[in-house]
């Protein structure tokens, strides 16, 4: 089968009833498979890691601080994908699948700003720094808000699917900012990239392994999330289909 | 078997319990509010067939 065909095969996932179908199957695997790299990510690093020689046991936050850093630009990057598929091919799943990554990216920037100032206060003397990254991060939480805010404002869901999408487009800038800040201002409190694919720059492999776990554990959540929570946008709207159905008829 | 986290005991601790509680929440109100649709929906298609 040609790439072509097979790209044209994922658009069956467009149609509500084959989505629903397909995630009620898979959701149960996503479900376990989080929870398992969790526990054991988070366990493993928590318990069984040493301390590290400047920052004592505040290195057991990167468990925690780097996967949910790494998930909130990257939500809305699956986020800026959805909403383009939306605004070229209207399909109804994507702007749903958008709108339900929303609410988890929200907590996910929540989780890196909270534990980046719990990190910071010991390290650097502060819980905040106007510093590129932070900042850059601050005004991606403001935009997941933001986004939120749309979609609940707007009756016509269309055209709230429209304004988000435009909405997440723009946004998109300060995801990229929020990842690249360090790189773009030399400057600034926040140190670089904790992971990369040059190993000589990873965190030490006692670290690094659990971190690999955890990060897995994260990205598992969010698909499991993401799926159920589209299901549930996407009866919500089929709710709403109905009722005005019944309203004409009445 | 706790591990002795030091002078930095309260900030580890903090930040776990803030996230765990945030993770949890996410997913408790996921699973709530779509059990809740679930049962809006089938009681809407309900009506509707009874209905006519």
């Amino acid at each position: 089968m040609s790439i072509s065909a097979k790209a044209n095969r994922l658009w069956a996932y467009a149609n509500p009833k084959k989505f629903l179908e397909t995630t009620e199957k898979a959701l149960p695997f996503f479900w376990v498979a989080a929870a398992l790299c969790l526990v054991v990510g988070l366990v493993w690093g928590f318990f069984f890691t040493p301390d590290d020689y400047r920052q004592g046991s505040t290195v057991k936050i990167i468990y925690l601080h780097v996967p949910s850093a790494l998930m909130a630009i990257n939500i809305w990057f699956m986020m800026l994908v959805t909403s383009l598929v939306w605004l070229v091919r209207r399909h109804h799943v994507s702007a749903l699948a958008a709108r339900a990554a929303a609410p988890v990216g929200v907590v996910m920037t929540l989780i890196a700003l909270a534990t980046g100032a719990i990190w910071g206060q010991p390290m650097w003397g502060t819980w905040w720094a106007w510093d590129p990254r932070l900042t850059s991060f601050l005004i991606l939480f403001l935009f997941y808000l933001g986004y939120i805010a749309l979609w609940e404002a707007i009756e016509n869901p269309d055209t709230a699917a429209d304004l988000t999408s435009v909405l997440c487009l723009v946004g998109s800038v300060f995801a990229i900012l929020s990842r690249y800040a360090v790189n773009f201002w030399n400057q600034g409190l926040h140190q670089g990239a904790s992971l990369s694919l040059d190993k000589e720059e990873n965190v030490a492999d006692v670290f690094w392994v659990p971190l690999l776990v955890c990060i897995a554990g994260f990205v598992l959540l969010f698909v499991a999330l993401v799926l159920y929570r589209t299901g549930t946008e996407i009866r919500a709207r089929r709710i709403k289909a109905l009722q005005a159905r019944e309203r004409v008829g009445a | 078997m706790m591990p002795d986290l030091g002078k930095y005991a309260d900030a580890v601790l903090s930040a776990y319990a803030a996230s765990i509680l945030l993770l949890v929440l996410l997913v408790l109100v996921s699973l709530w509010r779509g059990r809740r649709m679930r049962a809006e929906l089938t009681a809407v298609e309900n009506r509707l067939k009874r209905d006519g």
